[in-house]
């Protein structure tokens, strides 16, 4: 899960966008592998493979500009049910953990699972948690976790076997907003706290549409 | 303005087309018909486009009743009895409803999912291209989830046609064609396991994933691996037990696949009943993209296959 193999990964992808090949009909960007996905009808397989390595070895001429969002998180409580355990574990107090947490600019190294579901890459290495053995079989829209070396923004409801430490009112996807995505693989985001107050008031702008995440970049 | 009003439906019974596409890079699957090819029949026979959206209904006893002008409609997919009122409607065949006329399929006795296709424009909006139901994700039209008991489905521009009918397409048969998953070396001598054994489907399967029973599998990471994508058709092994990932899957996965289904057997296989017992043979790549020309080749001849039986 190196910060390169994912820096390849969206290096092909943006060559492949800007030089499209006739039958890819979409992709998908992950850690350390791009998906390409193709119709057979147009596209035969060994065609395809040549394109995609003569791709490969251009240099990486279109670099983008990602931009980079701070995210709001309302930690612990019943935001974050795992804060303290995942705290006592490092032998911190939460208070650091939180400092922990929210002070990288992490990697959105791959968005997948469900819609919205951020991967991200950039986690205090202090603060890395093995899995739950019991997974939950649902945690709560916006829940903010760790698992392993890696942490996730989640947009949907959902099980999850990884620690929950804080909620966000962003909504990465909003099927009744424009854009429904707000955040594309490659971007960057920081975390901010907020108290449960303003995450109430976040949270109800953001069922009206508006994004409460900030770009900063 | 012509209504099918739902009185009775299982939980896998809803709206569905061929599927939404370009945004599976933002964790969005597809979605879509678990059988296109049952899919197509039913729009082929009302004179719709092969991946016009209709309504997949799934194994459980389904009834509609039709409100306003007559609806011209066609039923395929799985085997069962239906009828209109107490006169039996065949399947494979376009039939009338009336205002008042109720419409009851019999749970499913030879596969899972019908298709029931009306020769009118469906009311409802199209998310990314398409009309599919992906309940998690609070997508689809006019419902954004399943279909329930009170719901109604309204139709402009209905069209009347004459009877006519088709012989049922079959695509394949016998063991289910897989070509070799992304970490098919990583599985050793499970992979040989994998093709030599018989698995059952579990009754646990639905829309997101098909759960086998049958041996264990071994693998060389002990089942995890760094997330990478997933297709429609892969096969993932999570401790040691083989989900076949299918239409409402996660875009992403961290389990290792040691198989993919070959897209042109897929809807065959979703038709497989739980604790139905099947094997995989494993193809390479030219032969699976042979068959998913064929496969294609099979969809466009259906409006062809069309006879009028008066």
């Amino acid at each position: 899960m190196d910060a390169e193999s994912n820096r390849r990964v969206f290096a092909l992808d943006r060559a492949l966008n800007n030089m499209p090949v006739e039958g890819v009909t979409e992709t998908v960007p992950t850690y350390r592998s791009l998906l390409v996905h193709y119709d057979p009808l147009k596209l035969g397989f060994s065609e395809l493979s040549d394109r995609l390595l003569a791709l490969l070895d251009q240099p990486d001429i279109a670099e983008r500009a990602s931009r980079h969002w701070r995210i709001p998180v309302a930690y612990g409580g019943a935001f974050g049910l795992d804060l303290d355990d995942v705290a006592k574990v490092h032998g911190m107090s939460p208070d650091e953990l939180i400092q922990r947490h929210s002070a990288p600019r992490y990697d959105v190294a791959m968005i997948g699972f469900t819609p919205g579901f951020s991967y991200l890459r950039g986690l205090d290495p202090a603060i890395a948690t093995p899995r739950r053995t019991q997974p939950r079989i649902s945690t709560p829209a916006g829940t903010i976790s760790i698992g392993g070396v890696q942490a996730a923004l989640q947009c949907l409801a959902g099980p999850s076997g990884w620690h929950l430490l804080g909620r966000t009112p962003v909504r990465t996807f909003d099927p009744q907003r424009a854009p429904v995505f707000l955040i594309e693989p490659g971007d960057t985001v920081t975390f901010q706290q907020i108290d449960a107050a303003e995450f109430e008031r976040l949270e109800r702008l953001a069922e009206q549409g508006a994004a409460v995440a900030e770009l900063i970049a | 303005m012509s209504t099918l009003d739902v009185i009775t439906a299982g939980p896998l019974t809803s709206v569905q087309d061929f599927g939404r596409f370009g945004v599976q890079r933002y964790g969005l699957t597809p979605s879509g018909a678990m059988d296109r090819l049952s899919l197509a029949a039913a729009n082929a026979l009302v004179g719709r486009p092969l991946s016009a959206p209709a309504i997949e209904i799934g194994p459980t006893k389904t009834v509609f009743v039709a409100r306003g002008g007559p609806l011209c409609v066609a039923l395929t997919g799985a085997l069962r009895f239906a009828r209109i009122g107490d006169d039996a409607c065949p399947l494979y065949r376009t039939f009338t409803l009336r205002d008042g006329d109720t419409l009851t399929l019999d749970a499913a006795r030879k596969g899972v999912f019908s298709y029931l296709a009306v020769a009118g424009d469906l009311t409802g909006h199209a998310t990314f291209g398409s009309f599919s139901v992906n309940a998690r994700a609070g997508l689809g039209s006019p419902y954004p989830r399943p279909l329930r008991s009170g719901d109604r489905l309204a139709f402009e521009n209905v069209t009347s046609l004459p009877d006519r009918s088709m012989i049922p397409p079959v695509f394949g048969e016998g063991d289910i064609r897989v070509v070799p998953g992304p970490q098919y070396d990583e599985f050793g001598k499970s992979a040989e396991i994998f093709c030599n054994s018989l698995w059952h489907i579990s009754p646990t399967s639905d829309r997101m994933g098909y759960r086998l029973e049958g041996p264990a599998l071994t693998h060389a990471g002990n089942f995890n691996i760094v997330s990478d994508g997933t297709v429609d058709g892969s096969i993932q092994v999570a401790g040691g037990q083989p989900i076949v990932l299918m239409k409402d899957r996660g875009t992403t996965g961290g389990y290792p696949k040691i198989a993919t289904i070959i897209s042109a057997d897929l809807g065959r296989f979703a038709q497989t009943r739980p604790r139905h017992t099947l094997r995989f043979v494993a193809i390479d790549v030219a032969a699976a993209q042979q068959e998913a020309r064929a496969f294609h080749a099979l969809l466009q001849s259906l409006p062809d296959r069309i006879r009028n039986s008066a």
